[in-house]
């Protein structure tokens, strides 16, 4: 048995032969809010999906709400949120059949949900801010809107461990904070929470925990102590800098990399106006 | 009236009435699972590769719904199997797996010729030469998979929304898929023989897509799917007494003029409320003017926004 909410040793992760992630090994206490960062194809959202066992070809142990977590069999218990990216949008179902999918899936029961399976779907509407758009199709819905619809699947039944993948991309900035102060009001109460972005400045710089991950784990710890330029450059293959806003004092991650500067065509603008 | 009462008064066509309205519901209930699945081809598929089963049923000597059963399942177990792996998607898999099955059985056929006759029902489907064997079949499947639907309505959606997914919050996809996989393949058996391998495909996506058009309720697609299934299978009988045409041919065709109405009218519809959500927003908005010069309006219309995701 595992004390830590997620525990991976050493772990190879790899969908074909190639192995996208290679020794990794990382532990999340319990009640911890963790962000996975990294450039695009560093196996962000492989690590996420080993954790739920995802992954086809996994080497090492992975351990979640202490158990072992094996391939085709996802721990109980967590709670999931993927990119919305890969939704069917023309899919026939309302908001309420989407919310639906997080509980009661296991068993064979009647189609209808019961009294008190609608109360939990329509509490977790509420409080996500949805209520009244239980029979509204998914994609008469806002982008933040269709977001926090998915978050309320992952949290209608009440998990432990919350993991998201980039659940701020694509959102206004107004539906980034909403979603951030839910996840933190969440973690305040005791769930674990995983989650990856892109967003370092607006995001990963305001979470206690921050993985940086490029085919393994680069560094960890609080972002005051792995955003600097060393461990940034390391993890997004470029140069990187770090400058500390002189009003807020916070970390700020930008590219130091000398680029030719980008510049429409006086003409072609004229042309247009 | 006489267009009704009169065919009835035959025993075949009463028989023949009864097994297609039955396979017109099993085949609208199965496809919607099919349809949103993007599989709309399995039936297609899946029906020329029982056909191969069919000839080596019939080679061995064994009974036909066991021998062509079980090489569909197998087939519709391959082409889920298959189709999960990343590199091979759902239609290259049905491609492959049932030509290949259907090559086998044409292959025997050419140097069997004795029997090529014998699976002309299995081609072009004899609607009218149903036994009650075949009767009781149809009846046993459509039951199976209405229960099977009815218990586990809550798993089948969300396997068939997203697979992944769906086993992460604790549904056996596995087992679903091996449950669906069977079902498809029981549909295609019973059916084939009814509307031939030819046509089943028609049969499978025309109700739920017709369906699909009027609703955007997963509940609703399949009732409607499948009373639309049944109500063609029903009234394509006496258009094909009527008009006398093979009754296969005048359920798809039938089929398709009901998708294709409903098309037009559900598209001048949209196209209707798109005009006047045009019209609602027509409104006057400022133009962007350099510092130092005033703004000024104008009447410009505003583009509609589109639905998003449509």
């Amino acid at each position: 048995m595992s004390s830590h909410a997620i525990e991976l040793q050493r772990i190879t992760a790899a969908y074909d032969r190639t192995p996208v992630l290679r020794d990794v090994t990382l532990y999340v206490p319990p009640g911890q809010f963790t962000g996975l960062i990294g450039p695009s194809g560093a196996g962000k959202t492989t690590l996420l999906r080993a954790m739920l066992g995802l992954v086809p070809r996994v080497e090492g142990d992975v351990f979640v709400g202490g158990r072992r977590v094996i391939a085709d069999r996802s721990p109980a218990g967590v709670g999931y949120v993927p990119q919305v990216g890969g939704i069917d949008w023309s899919f026939p179902v309302t908001v309420e059949n989407v919310v639906m999918m997080g509980i009661s899936s296991q068993r064979l029961v009647l189609p209808w949900p019961s009294r008190q399976e609608r109360r939990q779907v329509y509490d977790v509407l509420e409080r996500l801010g949805l209520n009244g758009f239980e029979s509204r199709h998914i994609r008469d819905l806002s982008g933040g809107q269709q977001q926090r619809a998915f978050l309320a699947r992952a949290l209608v039944a009440d998990p432990d461990i919350l993991i998201l993948d980039e659940p701020t991309a694509s959102v206004d900035i107004k539906t980034r904070d909403d979603i951030l102060h839910l996840l933190s009001e969440l973690n305040r109460d005791g769930t674990t929470v995983v989650m990856t972005t892109h967003e370092l400045n607006s995001v990963a710089a305001h979470l206690p925990w921050v993985v940086c991950v490029n085919g393994g784990i680069m560094a960890q710890g609080p972002p005051e102590a792995v955003f600097n330029a060393e461990i940034m450059s390391k993890t997004f293959n470029a140069e990187m800098r770090v400058i500390q806003d002189d009003e807020t004092g916070a970390l700020l991650v930008a590219e130091a990399g000398v680029h030719r500067p980008f510049s429409l065509d006086p003409d072609h603008v004229a042309s247009v106006a | 009236m006489h267009v009704i009462t009169d065919p009835l008064q035959y025993e075949f066509f009463r028989n023949g009435l009864m097994v297609a309205t039955l396979v017109g519901a099993l085949c609208g209930l199965m496809g919607v699972y099919i349809v949103l699945r993007r599989m709309s081809y399995i039936g297609h598929g899946l029906s020329h590769s029982v056909f191969g089963g069919a000839v080596v049923a019939y080679l061995m000597q064994w009974n036909f719904y066991i021998g062509a059963g079980l090489w569909g399942f197998l087939s519709a177990l391959i082409i889920n199997f298959a189709s999960r792996r990343r590199n091979v998607g759902a239609d290259a898999a049905i491609g492959i797996v049932t030509t290949a099955s259907f090559a086998l059985g044409v292959a025997l056929i050419s140097r069997q010729r004795q029997f090529t006759r014998n699976l002309d029902a299995a081609l072009f489907g004899n609607i009218l030469g149903v036994t009650r064997q075949d009767m009781l079949m149809i009846a046993a499947v459509l039951c199976v998979v209405v229960g099977g639907v009815f218990l586990a309505y809550r798993q089948l959606l969300f396997t068939t929304f997203d697979p992944e997914i769906a086993r992460v919050y604790g549904v056996r996809t596995n087992w679903v898929d091996a449950g669906f996989a069977l079902a498809l393949a029981a549909t295609v058996v019973v059916s084939m023989n009814i509307v031939g391998v030819t046509l089943i495909a028609a049969a499978i996506v025309v109700p739920p897509s017709t369906a699909r058009l009027v609703t955007n309720s997963f509940g609703q697609m399949l009732i409607i799917s499948t009373l639309l299934g049944a109500f063609i299978g029903c009234a394509g009988m006496f258009v094909s007494f009527e008009l006398d045409i093979a009754s296969g041919a005048a359920i798809v065709l039938l089929g398709t003029a009901i998708f294709t109405a409903v098309y037009v009218v559900t598209g001048a519809k949209n196209w209707w409320g798109h005009r006047r959500q045009i019209a609602i927003q027509t409104r006057p908005a400022i133009e962007f003017q350099p510092a130092g010069s005033a703004a000024r309006t104008h009447g410009q219309t505003i583009a509609a926004t589109e639905e998003h995701g449509a």
